[in-house]
């Protein structure tokens, strides 16, 4: 196993930059998962890293071997990656001990030797019976499992997922999701993940890497991602967080803050070193915002949808204050909004998006 | 409302009657006429025609010829079109447009016009050699008229077709599979070895099987370069026959193209077989595969590509150029002694040949439109019908032009030898039995394509019309001709293409007066004009590229893959 270095890698596709000055750190046996909308390039990161594409700029280190730069690129097959494949790319033409011992035929690796190496691959996947099926006869979940078998028999430094998950149903998912953190725990594996599934993201990885256009938007824990977002996009994008503008009215004080967010004053969690400015941003969450008791501090505005999704409803409301946005809160049964009414709001809590920390 | 529905019902009727009745004409009666002449001659089952054409030396002589060449032609056409297509679409070679494009155009010449333009380049009297000063002295064997020349040209005709289909093949492959190998530590020579080749191997035996009907049917190659080397295979067999028996010897024949028409369902029924006895099926789709980058062996490849075409290509072009140029045999060509007299005679002079470019023009349009006409409704009971028994029949249609045209000509000659029962008219000895065998042959070219595009249609477009009220017929005009109309003319085209220089079925049908122009080149040639052969087939190349560039012009609107040689 080995650590992945990325280092200010650029990639250009003619004009169009698909990649901008990324760098990323993986450290030996580290769970990262690369997330992002679609078209925000985590799906060719995870090929230049692979060798299929060549660099524009900045380097990539496997463990201390650099392996792609403008002047260098190794070949894919002298990387010693393993890769899952999104539709499991299994060959068809080949029996599932065959595609497990693809890598150790091709590597020179003596028949008995191969023949255990595949068994013992097939076992870790609780595939053991599979060997002679062919891939065409197997379901969605078994193929993905042998992909896995696949790419772990010939002891790769580093595995890369490209959207493994997509393709099966949400149960299944789920299964995999499971199977995946326990293979994880168990052989130590450092594991670049990509996916667009914040939720999956979120449940796997000991850090993710939050992408958008090309552009590295933040490197943090889960958790870290979820309470401090670095940026208004990580902000929106996780958890469908909600960014409103602010004033901060005070510096930061053993990690808060004050600031003024739609004519109401608030504490807010915030980073050191914050001092008053204007044309700030914070984020919060649904469960941040609650109908204001009366005479409690707030602001008023219209509920404009009511949506009911069984035990709650997601209330849709836009403030008075700034009828541009638009805000969402969670009112457990029985639900007493309807649309058109007014309303007064409270923020319990939020995030003080920093300063400057381009989006 | 009972009276609407009936009507509605009527509609499908008479549809589905119309087209079970095209099939039965053109595809059903034909072979079943003969079949009849092998075993029931003259309506009494005997195996007297099967017994006596066995026995026959000249038949077993043919019959390993044809199987010989056929073997080796599609032997050498898989070589070539495998390599080059894994060349085109696996790497990064540059002018891909422009390589297929002129790797594909020896299909759409017509197999005696190659065939000619190859023997202008070798032998004796070759203009381009004398030019050289390097021509064999005169009374020398040219080396084509030969087995050998007979594989050699077969494999450059068919090459490109092996390579069509190799090629539609490659860029369905998912990357994913090549990936994952390259992942898994294999080198390109191996990916190639262990992942492309066998997972290309439907595509690659099922080139194989159409490559080997189509060298087991050629006339025109055989024809020109066997017959004076008295190398027969079963087709210049049957018209060696024929043209000195007449029809007393039909049945002897009719024998003869049953035979071929044998050899080449075993190799479509062993294709079925090799490519059963594994698991190919590609399920996944993506992206195709990232072309390897050839690096400083770029320019190198690129060469050696353009020279295989200058090879295939030029060189036979200009070799039949040359000649059309020469004003008579052993004259060296030069400035001074190139002439467009040749032109002159074939255009204006020569009374067949003329009514030979009239007679072609007008079957091969005729054929064209009858079968655009045809092709859009049968594409639409195939692609959208519901009545299976009505999309069984669809194979019949593709049965005359996968079995071997001499196989159809013979057929059509052995039912119209008399005049047609009920109506008493003559077709025999006409123009008309050329176009009754156009007509059934070539149906199926536009076929394919028609039944493309319903494929490619949201059958939804006609299922508004139709909750809009509108009736089967009215639906067939109004919206799915307009929309289907595109696919079934570049099929047209197709069919105006092959039937203008049309031979194998010409050669065995034609008579004074209703000559084609494949007829005309051969009967040149045979007659030891080589130099208004030329002339005729410089023509007649000329059109079709011309006739490609227009196709070309209307490319945009057709489906993917219906013209052949667009990339």
């Amino acid at each position: 196993m080995a650590g992945l270095t990325i280092d200010a890698v650029t990639k250009k596709f003619g004009e169009m930059v698909a990649l901008d000055r990324v760098s990323i750190d993986v450290a030996d046996g580290e769970f990262l998962a690369v997330l992002g909308p679609s078209g925000c390039g985590k799906t060719t990161l995870l090929r230049l890293i692979a060798g299929f594409e060549a660099l524009n700029g900045g380097t990539i280190r496997i463990g201390d071997r650099l392996v792609s730069s403008e002047s260098e690129n190794v070949a894919p097959e002298k990387r010693r990656v393993g890769i899952v494949f999104q539709n499991y790319a299994l060959w068809p033409h080949m029996t599932v001990a065959e595609n497990i011992g693809y890598a150790l035929k091709v590597g020179g690796v003596g028949r008995a030797e191969r023949d255990e190496r595949v068994k013992k691959a097939l076992a870790l996947v609780n595939m053991g019976e599979y060997g002679e099926r062919r891939p065409a006869n197997l379901s969605g979940g078994q193929r993905q499992r042998v992909a896995l078998a696949r790419c772990l028999v010939a002891e790769p430094r580093l595995v890369l997922f490209d959207e493994p998950l997509a393709n099966l149903d949400v149960h299944l998912r789920a299964a995999m999701e499971d199977e995946f953190a326990d293979f994880h725990k168990r052989t130590g594996t450092t594991i670049v993940y990509i996916t667009h599934d914040q939720a999956e993201a979120m449940a796997l990885a000991d850090r993710i890497a939050v992408m958008d256009h090309g552009r590295l938007m933040q490197l943090a824990s889960p958790h870290a991602l979820y309470h401090q977002p670095e940026n208004e996009m990580v902000a929106a994008f996780i958890s469908q967080g909600m960014v409103l503008p602010a004033e901060v009215a005070s510096a930061a004080a053993a990690g808060r803050c004050r600031v003024r967010v739609l004519g109401q004053e608030v504490v807010v969690r915030c980073a050191p070193g914050e001092a008053p400015r204007a044309g700030a941003a914070i984020c919060c969450r649904s469960s941040q915002l609650a109908p204001a008791a009366d005479g409690e501090p707030g602001f008023d505005g219209r509920i404009a949808r009511v949506v009911y999704r069984g035990g709650a409803a997601r209330i849709e409301f836009v403030p008075d204050a700034q009828p541009g946005l638009a805000l969402h809160f969670d009112q457990p049964d029985p639900i007493t909004f309807a649309p058109g009414d007014r309303a007064r709001l409270r923020l319990a809590d939020g995030w003080l998006i920093p300063r400057g920390a381009g989006a | 409302m009972a009276w609407v529905v009936r009507n509605r019902q009527g509609q499908d009727l008479v549809l589905t009657g119309a087209i079970v009745a095209i099939i039965i004409v053109f595809s059903l009666l034909p072979m079943a006429r003969l079949l009849q002449e092998v075993v029931l001659p003259r309506g009494v089952f005997s195996l007297d025609v099967i017994a006596s054409g066995l026995v026959s030396r000249r038949t077993w002589v043919a019959t390993w010829n044809t199987l010989a060449v056929g073997l080796g032609g599609t032997l050498f056409a898989l070589v070539l079109g495998v390599a080059v297509a894994l060349l085109v679409s696996l790497t990064d070679m540059r002018g891909r447009q422009a390589f297929v494009l002129c790797f594909v155009t020896p299909l759409m010449i017509a197999p005696q016009v190659t065939a000619l333009a190859w023997l202008q380049v070798a032998g004796p009297s070759s203009p381009l050699l004398n030019m050289l000063g390097m021509a064999p002295p005169l009374g020398t064997r040219n080396p084509l008229y030969s087995a050998e020349g007979i594989v050699f040209l077969l494999g450059i005709q068919y090459a490109p077709l092996v390579f069509l289909i190799v090629r539609a093949g490659l860029r369905k492959l998912p990357r994913e599979l090549v990936e994952a190998a390259q992942a898994g530590g294999a080198g390109r020579l191996t990916v190639l070895r262990t992942i492309v080749l066998p997972l290309m191997t439907p595509s690659i035996v099922g080139a194989a099987a159409l490559t080997f009907v189509s060298c087991v049917g050629n006339f025109g190659i055989p024809a020109f370069l066997g017959i004076p080397a008295n190398y027969l295979v079963l087709p210049t067999l049957i018209y060696q026959r024929l043209a000195g028996g007449g029809p007393a010897v039909l049945s002897e024949v009719a024998f003869l193209s049953v035979l071929i028409g044998i050899i080449a369902m075993v190799g479509i029924v062993l294709q079925d077989r090799l490519s059963r006895g594994r698991d190919f099926r590609i399920t996944s789709t993506s992206l195709s595969v990232t072309p390897y980058a050839l690096g400083r062996w770029r320019p190198a490849v690129e060469l050696g590509m353009w020279l295989l075409i200058a090879l295939i290509l030029v060189l036979p072009l200009v070799g039949l150029v040359l000649t059309s140029l020469v004003p008579g045999y052993g004259v060296v060509l030069n400035a001074s002694t190139a002439t467009l007299e040749n032109f002159r005679f074939v255009l204006f002079d020569h009374v067949a040949s003329r009514r030979g470019f009239l007679n072609s023009l007008t079957l091969s349009a005729v054929a064209a439109v009858f079968a655009v006409f045809v092709a859009i409704p049968l594409g639409y009971v195939i692609a959208w019908g519901t009545r299976r028994w009505v999309k069984a029949l669809n194979l019949t249609v593709e049965l005359p032009y996968a079995l071997p045209g001499v196989v159809l000509a013979i057929a059509a000659l052995l039912l119209f030898l008399r005049p047609i029962p009920l109506i008493d008219i003559q077709i025999y000895n006409t123009v008309w039995i050329i176009l009754y065998a156009y007509l059934a042959r070539f149906l199926v070219l536009a076929v394919r394509p028609t039944v493309t595009g319903y494929y490619q249609m949201d059958r939804a477009l006609e299922e508004a019309a139709q909750v809009a009220g509108a009736g089967l017929f009215t639906r067939l005009r109004t919206i799915v001709f307009p929309l289907i109309a595109p696919a079934a003319m570049a099929g047209g085209l197709l069919i105006f293409m092959t039937a203008l220089c049309e031979l194998t079925v010409s050669a065995l049908l034609w008579s004074s007066g209703a000559e084609t122009i494949g007829v005309v080149i051969f009967s040149f040639e045979q007659g030891g004009d080589s130099k208004y052969a030329a002339a005729v087939s410089a023509i007649m190349v000329a059109v079709t590229f011309l006739l490609m560039l227009v196709a070309g012009l209307f490319a945009r609107k057709l489906p993917d893959g219906v013209l052949p040689w667009r990339d």
